[in-house]
């Protein structure tokens, strides 16, 4: 394979495996704002239970973040420099204002919302959980800016073959900001949620009825079945402006190759790039048009539309993006299906007391299915991600700097031997990420004291440790 | 200097400022705890726990400072950027996993199961050790122009070499600072043993830039430049011998100055980097690209400039406010 493929393989790796974890932090932070803020007014204890268990976790995601985070920023530099070269203008502020917003905000805050809460006032450090949080969002902001900029650029003029500045206003307000970052922010929300809901589940299962594991509980199942209509909603919002600035992406999502009026929304095809046409079809009449344009007969492009007359093809691949929509719109409606059934069992009232049941009204197999729903948010999230970004191809930026444009001239063994390297570490980091969240929870389950990064005595310590 | 009233002058040239605080800013900060980590294999369980807890509320935010620089280089001067990046391509490889390694182990030493420790924490020597030996390769191969032939990786090593055992040095001088009692004694040791690294490593790098360069030389060693340069070789052995004779008595009584080492160790830091920057300004590829021919655009920098006139002071103000809260010896780190 060629150097071009190669570095690719390698970004989309690098930053698959990055945006696992701001997607729980961006969420996270808040929650654990909400669980602390809750305790400042209760003083029940169950509220620092669920802080103190969920600060451990947050702290494990962000450094996980921030270390392929920096990943990520060196790969323009190695493997892009096309990129800043062409459109450095624009990105380089974007980016600098994520530094110096942001990053330093969460890094500097988070030391004293960890390890602070015995050395400063309970005003400081719930200031600290809130700064932690807003740095967190500001940085997806400044992210979700650029890459909204990329796929729907405003506000430049081309220079020489290199984007300035015209209007940064519309830079940053570009079209499709608002609801990607809407999207994103409650993709964050949802993931936390099933994360939340599925380790108290887990918990539970294993004989851990604390009151702080039940009230977590609560709170992610109630978020969960809250957000979710209102995150298919905005999906929706996000797909008619995608429609209207990209229709090549949309036309791959819908599997669509020539240009039809009352196009049928399909459940299952196999799309095939090379025939440029679907097999093995399966759809609802018309119900597609009516989705996109809201009229049974309305219009689509079709993907033959995106082709130059020189038989250059401008339009993604469409198997890769047809399936990714399909796999996070299916984790979208399980996810609706799991968290309104999980609400309704918690309504109902114990015939003898009258009371609501709450969750103790969640029998095992529920509890069973929300543990199997943990990281249902991930897939969702980077299916949703793969349907945006490998949407966008072969641009890069949309009608100005093609992917191909920007690769580096660096040798594709060299590259090969990089991208073995990273994807061997993500593979360990991703199995010791998740075996030590559920190994956290078997631990707090039993009820022993979460060991602290340092021990409390030498001696207890050497009593734990064989001999080495 | 009127040219300094032309944008395109003086905004290249106070981001070239700015890229060379925070890079100090970083080799001082990650410094320190990198050096932590390269001191791991001669502590015992409970002595790398302590170690730990001097860093642990600082580290994300030191690293942050290598993002702010490399951040910089690729805003203010994206050519640049692409060309030293691509051209030291495996080397920054090989320190973006040491990164990741020491950042997780940081984490999973004290989540993950307790059998699992010793695991976690020789990987966080082993990332601190890559990061190290990876960032001294780098800044040799800079020194070297970045071409990649058989002397100037041998060079290069060299100063990979240097630079670990200088930030072991750094580190040790930290430890001295935030800890009491054996591990301050054994942390005097380890700084009287990498001492070293930091000399040799700055001789080394004073010795070969003025012969890879004309331009490096003559800026050296002209009249009557070489009059006003002449303090920054005679303060850093000032430093150096103050230092060694400083480490054969401590610890001092009562903890006194248990914190001149490593500000000592700062300045002579600094002391080198300003020698650095020097010699090499106004180029930021050595000898081929300039700050001012790889610059963004004027409209773009100036807007990045705004913001940094406000944010860098609170984030100078907000730094310092996080190692005065944890001033003091490092007691254990508790979530609670």
């Amino acid at each position: 394979m060629d150097a071009f493929i190669l570095s690719r393989i390698q970004f989309a790796a690098n930053i698959s495996f990055h945006i696992l974890f701001p997607t729980i932090t961006i969420a996270l932070g808040w929650v654990l704002l909400y669980f602390r803020v809750r305790f400042n007014f209760s003083k029940d204890p169950k509220w620092m239970e669920a802080y103190g268990f969920w600060v451990k976790i947050f702290a494990l995601s962000f450094a996980m973040g921030v270390v392929s985070g920096i990943t990520m920023s060196f790969q323009f530099g190695t493997n892009w420099p096309g990129f800043m070269e062409i459109v450095g203008n624009i990105a380089g502020p974007l980016l600098a204002y994520e530094v110096m917003t942001a990053f330093f905000l969460e890094a500097v805050f988070l030391g004293i919302m960890l390890f602070g809460a015995r050395r400063v006032k309970p005003w400081v450090h719930t200031t600290a959980t809130f700064l932690v949080a807003f740095g967190t969002s500001m940085s997806a902001f400044w992210i979700i800016v650029l890459n909204s900029w990329m796929h729907t650029p405003q506000g430049y003029e081309m220079i020489d073959g290199v984007a300035h500045a015209t209007d940064w206003w519309a830079i940053v307000f570009n079209p499709s900001m608002p609801y990607r970052f809407a999207h994103m922010m409650l993709a964050s929300f949802l993931t936390v949620s099933f994360l939340i809901a599925g380790i108290s589940a887990f918990r539970l299962l294993i004989g851990g009825h604390t009151n702080g594991v039940k009230s977590a509980l609560r709170t992610a199942i109630t978020a969960a079945a809250l957000l979710i209509p209102l995150q298919i909603y905005l999906g929706d919002l996000h797909g008619l402006n995608t429609k209207e600035y990209q229709p090549a992406k949309v036309a791959a999502m819908e599997g669509i190759w020539e240009t039809e009026s009352g196009a049928p929304l399909l459940l299952f095809a196999l799309p095939d790039n090379e025939a440029r046409e679907n097999h093995f079809e399966i759809g609802i009449p018309k119900l597609a048009s009516f989705i996109l344009t809201h009229d049974w007969n309305g219009e689509i492009k079709g993907l033959n539309e995106f082709v130059a007359d020189d038989g250059t093809i401008l339009h993604p691949p469409v198997d890769k993006v047809f399936w990714s929509f399909r796999v996070m719109v299916g984790t979208g409606v399980l996810m609706l299906f799991v968290s309104w059934a999980s609400v309704a069992l918690m309504l109902r009232r114990d015939p003898v007391t009258g009371a609501r049941r709450g969750t103790a009204g969640l029998a095992r197999p529920v509890l069973y299915g929300l543990v199997a729903m943990t990281f249902s948010g991930w897939l969702a999230t980077l299916a949703g991600w793969y349907t945006t970004e490998i949407g966008r191809q072969p641009w890069l930026v949309q009608g100005v700097l093609t992917t191909e444009m920007a690769v580096a001239d660096v040798p594709g063994a060299m590259v090969a031997s990089t991208l073995i390297a990273y994807l061997i570490v993500y593979a360990i980091l991703l199995t010791a990420y998740m075996s030590a969240i559920f190994y956290l929870a078997r631990k707090a389950a039993r009820g022993e004291p979460i060991r602290t990064r340092v021990d409390p005595s030498p001696k207890a310590q050497a009593a734990v440790l064989p001999a080495e | 200097m009127n040219t300094f009233g032309d944008p395109t002058i003086w905004l290249p040239f106070a981001f070239a400022i700015l890229m060379g605080v925070s890079i100090l800013i970083y080799v001082i900060l990650d410094g320190f705890d990198l050096g932590v980590g390269l001191l791991f294999p001669f502590a015992d369980a409970g002595e790398k726990d302590k170690m730990i807890a001097s860093i642990g509320p600082f580290w994300d935010a030191n690293e942050t400072w290598l993002v702010l620089a490399v951040g910089i280089l690729l805003v203010a001067f994206p050519a640049a950027h692409g060309q030293i990046l691509t051209a030291l391509y495996l080397p920054v490889a090989v320190m973006l996993i040491g990164l990741i390694m020491r950042g997780v182990a940081f984490e999973f030493r004290a989540k993950a199961p307790l059998d699992h420790k010793t695991r976690w924490d020789w990987t966080f020597f082993a990332g601190s050790l890559m990061t190290s030996l990876s960032q001294g390769f780098m800044l040799g191969m800079y020194v070297m122009g970045l071409t990649w032939t058989l002397p100037h990786v041998g060079f290069a090593l060299l100063t990979a070499v240097f630079l670990t055992v200088g930030y072991s040095f750094i580190g040790a001088t930290w430890i001295l600072h935030k800890t009491e009692g054996y591990l301050q004694m054994k942390s005097v040791d380890w700084a009287k043993g990498g001492i070293w690294g930091l000399v040799l490593g700055i001789a080394a790098i004073s010795l070969a830039t003025p012969y890879v360069s004309d331009r490096i030389f003559d800026k050296w060693f002209s009249f009557p430049e070489a009059l006003w340069l002449a303090p920054l070789p005679v303060f850093s052995t000032v430093l150096i011998v103050w230092l060694w004779r400083m480490l054969q008595a401590m610890p001092y009584p009562d903890d006194r100055l248990s914190w001149a080492p490593f500000a000592a160790a700062t300045a002579l830091w600094t002391s080198a980097f300003g020698g650095m920057a020097y010699s090499f300004y106004p180029y930021v590829v050595p000898e081929k690209l300039t700050i001012y021919e790889s610059a963004s655009a004027p409209e773009s920098l100036f807007i990045i400039l705004i913001g940094t006139v406000f944010v860098l002071p609170t984030i100078m103000g907000y730094t310092v406010l996080s190692y005065f809260i944890f001033r003091g010896k490092a007691s254990d780190l508790r979530y609670d």
